[in-house]
Parts: structure tokens; sequence; C-alpha cells
């Protein structure tokens, strides 16, 4: 063979090659669905991974049509969503934090489902927090899709070894910070076992666990736009020196200040913490023989609220499978969705006209947490992640000065917060 | 041995010529096949890219729906981004740090193993074994490792006696820097010393005979016949060290995070948050372009200084 033709059938081999190749990244995407029907994809947060992995079996196990689930670590969720929205790779069905939401369809990343949300009998049944971020303009783009509220855990044999009531949690802001201190002196002297604990490093655990003590208190974070912060008047600034004190005495873990958000509820379930926030997910995720309290966050002298997080779902904009995708999203808000998958599981239901059902009536803590939905509130602001979840966004520095460094640097990083938010 | 040698087949002698061959099977166009598939992926995946990204930095780009020009806008506002700004100042600093003490550290782990004696491979692979873990992953490890709740370092410290409490190793602004440099250190010392192994080993050991014959000293061996014949060896991994360097994400992203209080944010993080977090593609390509021109032109300083000295 000549050289020249060897070259050229070289030439002609690669391209080969590579068309081939390309064209199969496109025949993996087309697979249809194992039972004949239409498979879904489906993306989720790994923070709601297990009810949204609950939903997807229990959807799959009794329907002709099939969901994929592709569950993506929480910190990466948000870039996830931007660069496959960006492709125009987004799957048909995606939930976001419920805070992000309002960034979302703004963006226009959702599919209009005003109708068919319209036609479902319980559509006022839906969780309203969810619901109203879910609304854009008088249409709707999304449904509850999980509810994660924001609680106090107490461990109740840390609480009989320190002398305190085991049965009876803290009611005030004050009395957290008591109990907290008393588990801590009692059995803190080895370094393993502490008061408290909080993520001090991680701008979306601050605003799930302080904040409520801010609504129970009868204050705001920010008004009713969202676009400007009162996060450096009282009851903000009293709660912020509540936490400070507990810091600055070594009530809290001494990694607190430190804490970025993926390990901070990991302390509660070894048994080293007396009283701390915690959501409400985590509770059916305890060990069986751990006995822990629940009770509703309070405001320094009283009060209760809760921060209704969680995820909303929606239809992609880009989706081509809309009708399969939104039968599976009307499944999941169901009445066996909602209470043989979630309220088995201990988890919130997403229907207030559910939370009254024959699991929930097991267990008080989770009658309690049920009953926090409508105390609770879930903040809403157009521009929230970039400026109080990004590590780099004003909200962290802020809460990190109060709580750590000068409080006198407060208002002035108030304004960036401000700021941020009008962007 | 035997050669063979081919002979020149024999023709009529007056046998008309060959038609000339069209032009895009001529002697100079085979040039431009032989180049072009390397042309072809650089297109694709390299000027394509870069002219996209050039787009979008002269428009505001949503994430779904039609872009709208809006230059220079993009461009202006960099200079009211405090954090990138910043980002500027703490980069060139993390990078004058790691460059020096990645240099110094990969030529005297090279010196070590230069000349072959018994054990020498082992040491060789030892330190360039940790060059074989994905940066990524070699940046979580030390998250792990350094944690101050399940890190084993710490009561491994506390052990030995040589701390009494966890250290804060991302805790403070210094610290969570130094940490970081660790890190780059651990990863990338032995791939810079391989570099240097090659540069070292391609100086004539008749070099060095004559040097002690007439009697210099180890010290004056360095410095006049090592380091000036390693020179060209020595500006490539500059270049290598100070691009990677100024292009630092993988570690801050993973160990630190950014933090603490903002205070280990690199120029590539803030163009990542600008385009995931805030999802403003537009302002995020734009600084982009001006990072690139940015180490365009350092890289071009940086050739002609190590260039013109090495001449």
């Amino acid at each position: 063979m000549k050289p020249r033709w060897r070259i050229r059938l070289a030439l002609l081999a690669m391209l080969t090659l590579t068309t081939a190749s390309a064209c199969g990244g496109a025949e993996e995407q087309a697979a249809p669905g194992a039972t004949g029907g239409v498979t879904i994809t489906m993306w989720t947060r790994a923070a709601t991974q297990a009810q949204s992995e609950r939903l997807v079996a229990a959807y799959n196990k009794g329907h002709k049509n099939q969901v994929k689930l592709t569950v993506i670590p929480t910190d990466n969720y948000q870039p996830r969503i931007a660069a496959a929205a960006g492709a125009g790779q987004l799957p048909d069905v995606f939930a976001a934090d419920v805070i992000f939401v309002p960034n979302y369809t703004s963006q226009g990343l959702f599919l209009d489902i005003t109708d068919r949300v319209g036609a479902l009998p319980f559509k006022d049944e839906l969780a309203p927090s969810h619901m109203k971020l879910g609304t854009l303009d008088g249409r709707t783009y999304t449904v509850p899709h999980t509810l994660d509220l924001s609680v106090w855990f107490w461990n109740k044999d840390l609480y009989e070894k320190a002398g305190l009531d085991p049965e009876k949690g803290p009611a005030t802001l004050k009395e957290f910070a008591e109990q907290a201190r008393a588990v801590d002196r009692k059995l803190g002297k080895d370094g393993k076992v502490h008061g408290t604990f909080f993520g001090g490093n991680c701008g979306g655990c601050y605003v799930f666990t302080f904040w409520p003590s801010v609504w129970a208190a009868g204050g705001q974070v920010m008004d009713a736009e969202g676009t400007t912060s009162f996060n450096d008047r009282p009851p903000m600034t009293d709660v912020f020196e509540v936490y400070r004190d507990l810091y600055a005495d070594g009530v809290t873990g001494p990694t607190a200040k430190e804490e970025q958000g993926p390990t901070w509820t990991g302390f509660f379930p070894r048994g080293e913490i007396g009283v701390m926030p915690m959501p409400s997910t985590t509770l059916g995720t305890m060990p069986e023989d751990m006995k822990i309290g629940v009770a509703p966050i309070a405001g320094p002298d009283g009060g209760e609220s809760t921060f209704v997080g969680g995820d909303s779902v929606g239809v992609s904009a880009t989706s081509k499978n809309a009708d399969a995708a939104w039968e599976f999203l009307a499944w999941t808000v169901s009445d066996e969705a909602q209470v043989e998958v979630m309220a088995k599981n201990k988890d919130v239901v997403a229907r207030t006209d559910l939370a009254d059902n024959k699991y929930s009536a097991e267990d008080p803590r989770v009658v309690l947490i049920n009953s926090l939905v409508a105390k609770g509130q879930t903040p809403y602001a157009l521009r929230f992640g970039q400026t109080y979840n990004d590590p780099q966004g004003p909200w962290l520095r802020l809460a990190r000065e109060a709580v750590f460094g000068d409080p006198a640097k407060v208002p002035q990083l108030n304004t960036e917060v401000t700021k941020s938010l009008q962007q | 041995m035997s050669v063979t040698l081919a002979r020149p087949r024999s023709g009529p002698a007056h046998r008309p010529g060959p038609p000339p061959a069209p032009w895009w099977r001529g002697r100079r166009a085979q040039g431009w096949w032989y180049a072009m598939p390397t042309a072809l992926i650089v297109s694709v995946l390299f000027v394509a890219p870069l002219a996209l990204v050039v787009w979008m930095s002269l428009h505001r780009w949503p994430l779904l729906g039609p872009a709208r020009f809006n230059a220079p806008d993009n461009y202006i506002k960099i200079a009211d981004n405090p954090l990138f700004l910043d980002a500027v100042t703490f980069t060139l600093k993390y990078t004058v740090l790691t460059t020096i003490l990645l240099s110094g550290l990969a030529l005297g782990l090279a010196l070590l193993v230069q000349e072959r004696r018994p054990g020498v491979g082992f040491f060789r692979t030892a330190f360039f074994l940790p060059g074989a873990v994905g940066f990524a992953a070699a940046a979580l490890l030390f998250y792990g490792m350094l944690n101050n709740d399940f890190g084993p370092i710490d009561p491994i410290l506390q052990t030995l006696g040589i701390t009494d409490e966890p250290v804060k190793w991302i805790g403070t602004p210094d610290m969570a820097l130094f940490s970081t440099i660790g890190l780059v250190l651990w990863r990338f010392a032995g791939f810079n010393m391989l570099i240097l192994l090659t540069g070292l080993q391609a100086i004539p050991a008749e070099v060095y005979e004559a040097a002690r014959t007439d009697g210099a000293s180890r010290l004056q061996i360095f410095t006049r016949i090592t380091l000036p014949l390693l020179r060209p060896t020595i500006a490539l991994m500059l270049i290598l060290s100070v691009t990677g360097s100024l292009l630092a994400f993988d570690q801050f992203f993973v160990f630190t995070n950014g933090g603490p209080d903002n205070s280990t944010v690199s120029m590539v993080m803030v163009v990542y948050r600008d385009a995931f977090f805030r999802f403003d593609l537009g302002g995020a390509a734009a600084l982009s372009v001006v990072l690139l021109v940015a180490l365009v032109l350092l890289n071009v300083l940086q050739m002609r200084v190590l260039r013109g000295r090495g001449r």
C-alpha cells in the first residue's frame, strides 16, 4: 500500500471513530422507558435525597412511566443547574431549594403549570409558603416536593446526666442558652460533649437556624419584596448576641467557627451535643436508641417559629416529556404519596389537609413539626442565593462579624447585603 | 550486515510527463493536510470557545432566552467588583509564595535523587507519587486529614506532644493560605522535581569532572555549572508554576471554600461565582477575557526575560 493511501485511510478511520463516539452519546439519551412507557429524568440535591429516592422508588413500582433520578451534591447543585440551563440540557424535572425558586422562575427555567395545578382537587391545600415562592406574576411554576423545617433537638440522656429535666426542652432562646451551658458545664470537661453547635462558616445554616428566633420575637429579616435587609437591628442583633456569648464561653463545639456546612448536622446523632437547631428531615435518620426531644425554635423571650425550607419541584422549560413529567409531579402530591411515602417515614407532608394522618399521630414530635408549617416562614428574595447562601456573599461576612468578630461592623455590612439583594 | 539499495526504474527516454497534480495534491497542500487534524481540534476545543467567551462578554447573557448586547458594561463593572480586586491581590501573593517555595523544594529533591545510587529509584517514585493523585481528590484528602473534628493529624500531633490543642488549619487567613500551599507543595513538588531531573541529567558528566579537576568546590559547581546549565529547564518550570498558580481553583474551592471571611478567594473562583451562583454569564466571561489577556502578557514577558538571560 502506498504511504499516501495509508495516510488517507488513517484520516478516514479517525473521522469514523469521532463520528461514532459522537453518535453514541446521542443514542444513550434517547433510551426508551424500561416498561415501554416514557422515562423521564429528574435531578435533586443531596440534602433531600432520601425523600426524593423514596418518592421515585414508589412511583416507579406502580407506574408504566419511569423516573430516572440523579442526586447531586448540595453545594454543587446551583452551579449544575446553571450549567445545564446554559447548555439547554436540563432534566425533565428538577427539584430546587425552595428559596432559589423565585430566581429560577424569573430566569424562565420552569414550565408554566398554572392550569395543571389548578385542576388538582387539593390545589388550595398545597404548602402555602412553597406555593407562594413558586408563583411569579400570578402564574404557577412549581409544587412542593419536600418540607424541611428547622427545630431544636435536645438529647434527653445528656439532659438527665446534666441534671436537667429530660422532658422539658427550651421555650425561649435564653432557656436554650442556659440548658446548653448546663450540659457543657456538667459533661463537657473531657472535650467530647458540648452544649450546642451551629454552622459558623455557612451562610445557609445561619438563615435556617437563627432567623426563626427573629420571627418568633415578632421581627423580620427583610422587607416583603426581599430587597432591603433588616439584619442590623433587634431582634436579629439580640439573637446574634446569644450565640456570640455561647461561642465565646466555649459552650459550642470548638469547630463551630470553621464549620462550612457539610457536617454541621453530624455531631448531634453521635450524642455529643446537648441541644441545637436541626433540620426536621433528620428526625427519621437519628439512631433508634437515642432519646430526642423536639421543640419549636423560640425568640429570646419566647414565641415560636421555623424556617419552612425544603424543595419545590417543577417541569423544566426545555422538557420534551412535559405530560409524563407532570403526571409524576401530580402523583408526588397525591394522598397516596404524601401519606404512604412521606408521612410513613416521619417526613413533613406537603399538604395542610394531611397534617393529621395515621402515621403522624404515632409520634407527637411529628405532630408538632407538622403544626409548625403554618407558623413558620420562607423568606422571599429574588437574589437570595447570591446574598445569603454564597460563601463569598455579603451575609456570611455579616453573620461571622456579628458572632465571632466585631459587631460594630454589622450596620456597614448590612448595607452590602441590601445592595446585593437589589442587584 | 547487508545493505540493499533500490534501483531506479528505467523507462523510455521521451515518455510524456504526468499531468500536473491539482493544488490539493501538491507538495504545499500536503503540509496543510498534515496540520489539519490538529488545526481542527484546536479550532473546536480552543478557538471556538474563546470566540464564544469574547462574544458573551459583550452581552447580557441569561441562562435561557436571547442575549442582549451591552458592551462595554461587563468590562466597566469589573472595577466595581471588590471581591475580584481582592482576589487579584491574593492570587498574586499566593503565586509568588508558591512559586518560590515549590521551585526551591523541587530543586532540593531533584539534587537529592540526581545521582544513580542504590535505592534512589524508590525515592524518585515516592516523591513523584502524590502527582498521580487528582488535584481535587488531593484537596479533599487534605480537608479530611486536617479536619479538626475527624482528621487524624491533630490527634497525632497532640499524642506526640507537639501541640496542646487542635490546630486551626483553615481557621485563620494565614493558616488557610499556608495549609493550601502545603497541599500544593505535596502534590506538585515531585512533578517539578521530575522536570528538573531531566534538565540535570542532560548536563554532561565531563563538565562536572573538569570542574572537579580544576578544584571547584561543591558550591561553585552548583552556582557556576548546575544552575546556568539548568536555566532553560527552570524557565519551563517557572512558567508552568506561575500559570498554574494564577489559575488556581480546585485547592481553594474544595479545601478552604474561599474562607475564612473571603481571605482565600482566587481570581478563577470569582469567575465561577459570577457565572454559576450569580448567573451573570456575561460578567463572568468579561472577567475570563481580562484574566486571559493578563496571562498571555505575563507569559510573553516571562519568556522574554528568561530567554534573554539564557542567551
